[in-house]
């Protein structure tokens, strides 16, 4: 425990290791919040959801806090259910089972650029006589913009840029133009946006006793969230929060696995030296050549791309790897040491002296490559995800990666698709490595005046 | 094999012993007969997992069956037949193949035959990809995608090699300076792949700056002229070849240096020290010289790392060459072509080590000696 304590101080002498060590602990936070807040099931349905799920959101919309860097601001997307009380609703009834019901809200408009869409997904009852609504848009200067009036079946959805009525009025026969028209000031030479608060308004009539109307208004902006959405309108959220279990996971679970079985493996070949030894030694060099990435490749498009087999095939590629030779080394002078050979003369049996005298021995030395090993693993687990053969049901960082490259995100200048992956695999991976780094300094004093 | 065309030995003035040389040579045969059973071990390896759902067997016959479609649609004889007498000779053709190709012997047997057929290249046809001559056959594919993945292999490699060489040993000398804390804080930049750096290198000098190319080889449509061609190459190659240096860069330094350091402690510097020599002739002749073997083996293993990362940063640079086409067939399943591509990086880094043990032979004064040497 003493021993733990002084080394956990020497630790903390260096400032890389301190940041290393804060960087782990909040990935380490980081995967733990993200397992209490999207259970494990509820994460895959989300990300594996389609429009019916992620329909009120954007497509390819940055993080909201971008505006705070841009002197022209982005509309924030935002959606509202008049179901949940979102929307004021007021029904007033009429003669005959008719009644009137209006829903209206207000929202402020204080963007510097236009919205998407705007669009409305009513859910009504009746049993025959279909309800009618008129939808208007009330502008901050005090237009009443009419955007449609229409039966409503049972599930009706209202998209504004494609109302008939608003593509003559303001597109000149063409959708794109429909969102200009509807927020520009008409005053205004070139098209600006008129800033202020909105108000939309839905007046609906029903014509039966226990018919009801409720609409959802979703109003797709430039900008989305912390994180910002994907082609396929998904939160970025998600996956960023949960690829950090996962990368964790395969980190951690690769890297010990490997150091672990390559250091008994060194530790028996040692011992018992002889052909075992060389056997071990000759598997080594076929082991180097074998060309690692693309066997996992291999695996991956004929087998099964379940992160569990990857990384069973990957700590089965690299137990004999280049740590064997490095191990051995150590291995065959502790073998001679003195308190070996005691433990030989009071007859101890092979497997004791290798599973309790040797390899305890070596634990000091395989902590430094244990963690920085989580580093590349976890770039490894990436790698893989951008060939296109990652995990299929699980988000992670990788395959955000994957996805921006595929839809030629750099390309189109959706740089934050992108770069939020990767900037939280650099600080995982950075983390694990100067920590591991300064762990070696520590537990290797050959090196420490280095 | 003159050993002044390695950088050690530039201040060696000593004649060329002819017995020294035949040591290299018996050195770099004996290596070279070992390191071809490792590679063919390696290979065969290879071979069984493919094969471990019997893929290889799939390939084999679908190969057969397309053959033999091809041979009775260019029968002249077949135009006559009915549909079904058709059918009935590709039937019996296929089986005939099937005996032939010895698909029916045991997995032992039939593994055997694999392992030269891989070992040879001879891979068959690919089931989706045409090489850009129109071949379907998986070597030549394979043959025409290699020379771009060697460009940009051996220009990242050589420039890592001597540009590291050379700061680690200036850095050795300045021990403790802000430089040298500057490469040691650098350090864990290389625990990310090549790619990784790609894409940062892509945002940065293609989307933002506009001054590099986002990926491919030449510019389309590509010069006539060919300077104007191969500085349109040149230019492509900068941000893919400068992504796999730089994941290799610090790390390599920082290692090299730590070797540098280690033997310029030794007994023989503090004497040359004292002798009074230039500390340019003490890095050349009495650190960089011991040092070599040592690097030498350590290179050895970054590039079998960077080898793996060129993969995705041929692909992330659409890049032409070997890795790139491993994406595209895993994308088109083209099980022969995964097959192929995985068999020559197993050939790539066998050749990879084999030129490091040559040079290492060179490099260690104990080869020449003969006395046998550690491996690279």
């Amino acid at each position: 425990m003493k021993a733990l304590k002084n080394s956990l101080q020497e630790i903390l002498r260096y400032p890389s290791a301190i940041a290393g060590l804060a960087a782990v602990l909040f990935f380490v936070l980081l995967a733990i919040y993200a397992m209490v807040s999207i259970p494990y099931s509820k994460a895959i349905t989300l990300w594996r959801g389609g429009e019916d799920i992620w329909y009120a959101n954007p497509k390819f919309a940055p993080p909201a806090w971008i505006n705070y860097f841009r002197s022209k601001k982005l509309p924030v997307s935002f959606h509202t259910n008049s179901a949940d009380g979102g929307m004021e609703k007021v029904v007033t009834p009429g003669g005959a089972d008719t009644a009137t019901i209006k829903l209206s809200y207000s929202f402020d408009f204080e963007a510097d650029d236009y919205p998407q869409e705007l669009m409305l997904y009513f859910t009504d009852t009746y049993k025959e006589k279909m309800p009618f609504v008129s939808i208007s848009l009330f502008t901050p200067d005090g237009r009443e913009i009419r955007v449609a009036d229409t039966g409503l079946g049972p599930q009706e959805n209202i998209r504004f840029s494609q109302q008939d009525r608003l593509i003559n009025r303001y597109g000149g026969g063409q959708q794109q133009f429909v969102m200009r028209g509807l927020f520009s000031d008409p005053k205004a030479a070139t098209p600006t946006p008129l800033k202020g608060k909105y108000q939309l308004v839905i007046t609906g009539t029903t014509f039966e006793a226990g018919s009801d109307i409720n609409a959802d208004f979703v109003f797709h902006g430039m900008v989305y969230g912390l994180a910002g959405t994907d082609m396929y309108r998904r939160d970025l959220m998600v996956a960023l929060l949960w690829g950090t279990p996962i990368a964790l996971a395969f980190g951690l679970l690769a890297s010990l696995g490997i150091s672990l079985s390559t250091l008994i493996i060194a530790a028996i070949g040692a011992w018992y030296g002889g052909w075992v030894d060389e056997l071990i030694q000759r598997i080594t060099e076929v082991n180097l050549v074998l060309p690692f990435l693309p066997i996992l490749i291999m695996i991956g498009t004929f087998f099964n791309r379940s992160i569990w087999t990857i990384l069973g095939a990957t700590i089965l590629l690299s137990v004999f790897g280049g740590g064997i030779k490095a191990f051995r080394a150590t291995f065959l002078q502790l073998r001679e040491s003195m308190y070996i050979e005691a433990a030989r003369a009071y007859g101890a049996s092979n497997t004791r002296i290798i599973f309790n005298y040797m390899i305890p021995r070596m634990i000091p030395l395989l902590i430094p490559s244990l963690v920085s090993g989580v580093a590349s693993f976890v770039f490894l687990e990436a790698t893989l995800a951008v060939l296109g053969l990652g995990d299929p049901t699980l988000p992670t960082w990788g395959k955000i990666i994957n996805d921006a490259e595929s839809n030629g995100a750099l390309y189109k200048g959706y740089y934050y698709w992108i770069l939020e992956p990767a900037v939280l695999l650099m600080a995982t991976g950075f983390g694990f490595a100067l920590l591991g780094f300064a762990l070696d300094r520590v537990f290797n004093p050959r090196l420490r005046g280095m | 094999m003159e050993a002044s065309s390695q950088p050690g030995s530039l201040t060696v003035k000593k004649p060329f012993m002819s017995s020294t040389f035949i040591r290299v040579v018996k050195y770099t045969a004996v290596r070279l007969v070992v390191l071809f059973i490792t590679v063919a071990v390696a290979i065969y390896l290879t071979i069984l997992i493919a094969n471990m759902g019997g893929y290889v067997d799939t390939m084999m016959r679908s190969e057969i069956e397309y053959n033999v479609t091809q041979q009775v649609i260019n029968n002249p004889n077949s135009r006559n037949m009915s549909t079904e007498q058709k059918k009935t000779m590709e039937t019996q053709m296929i089986a005939a193949a099937i005996k032939m190709r010895g698909l029916d012997l045991p997995l032992a047997v039939r593994n055997a035959r694999y392992l030269t057929n891989a070992l040879t290249l001879n891979l068959g046809h690919a089931t989706i990809m045409v090489s850009d001559t129109g071949s379907r056959t998986v070597r030549l594919i394979l043959l025409e995608r290699l020379p771009a993945t060697l460009l940009l292999m051996g220009t990242s490699e050589l420039f890592l090699f001597f540009s590291s060489l050379f700061l680690a040993l200036s850095l050795s000398r300045q021990y403790g300076s802000w430089w040298d804390k500057l490469v040691i804080a650098l350090t864990p930049t290389s625990s990310a792949p090549g790619w990784f750096y790609g894409i940062f290198m892509i945002l940065i000098f293609a989307a933002v700056l506009k001054i590099m190319p986002f990926s491919g080889l030449v510019s389309a449509p590509p010069p006539e002229n060919p300077v104007l061609y191969a500085l349109s190459v040149l230019q492509h190659l900068v941000l893919p070849a400068f992504s796999l240096f730089f994941s290799g860069f610090f790390l390599s330094i920082y290692a090299w240096r730590t070797f540098f350091l280690i033997y310029s402690s030794e007994d023989y510097v503090d004497m040359a020290k004292a002798k009074g020599l230039t500390s340019r002739d003490i890095e050349r002749r009495y650190i960089l010289r011991p040092t070599l073997p040592n690097i030498i083996t350590n290179f050895a293993l970054t590039l079998i790392s960077v080898w793996g990362g060129a993969i995705v940063t041929e692909t992330i640079f659409i890049w032409p060459g070997l890795g790139r086409m491993f994406y595209t067939a895993i994308g088109l399943y083209d099980i022969p072509v995964i097959v192929g591509d995985t068999i020559i990086y197993a050939y790539l880094l066998a050749i990879t080590v084999f030129v490091l043990e040559i040079v290492y032979a060179l490099v260690d004064p104990r080869v020449k000696i003969g006395g046998g040497g550690s491996q690279a």
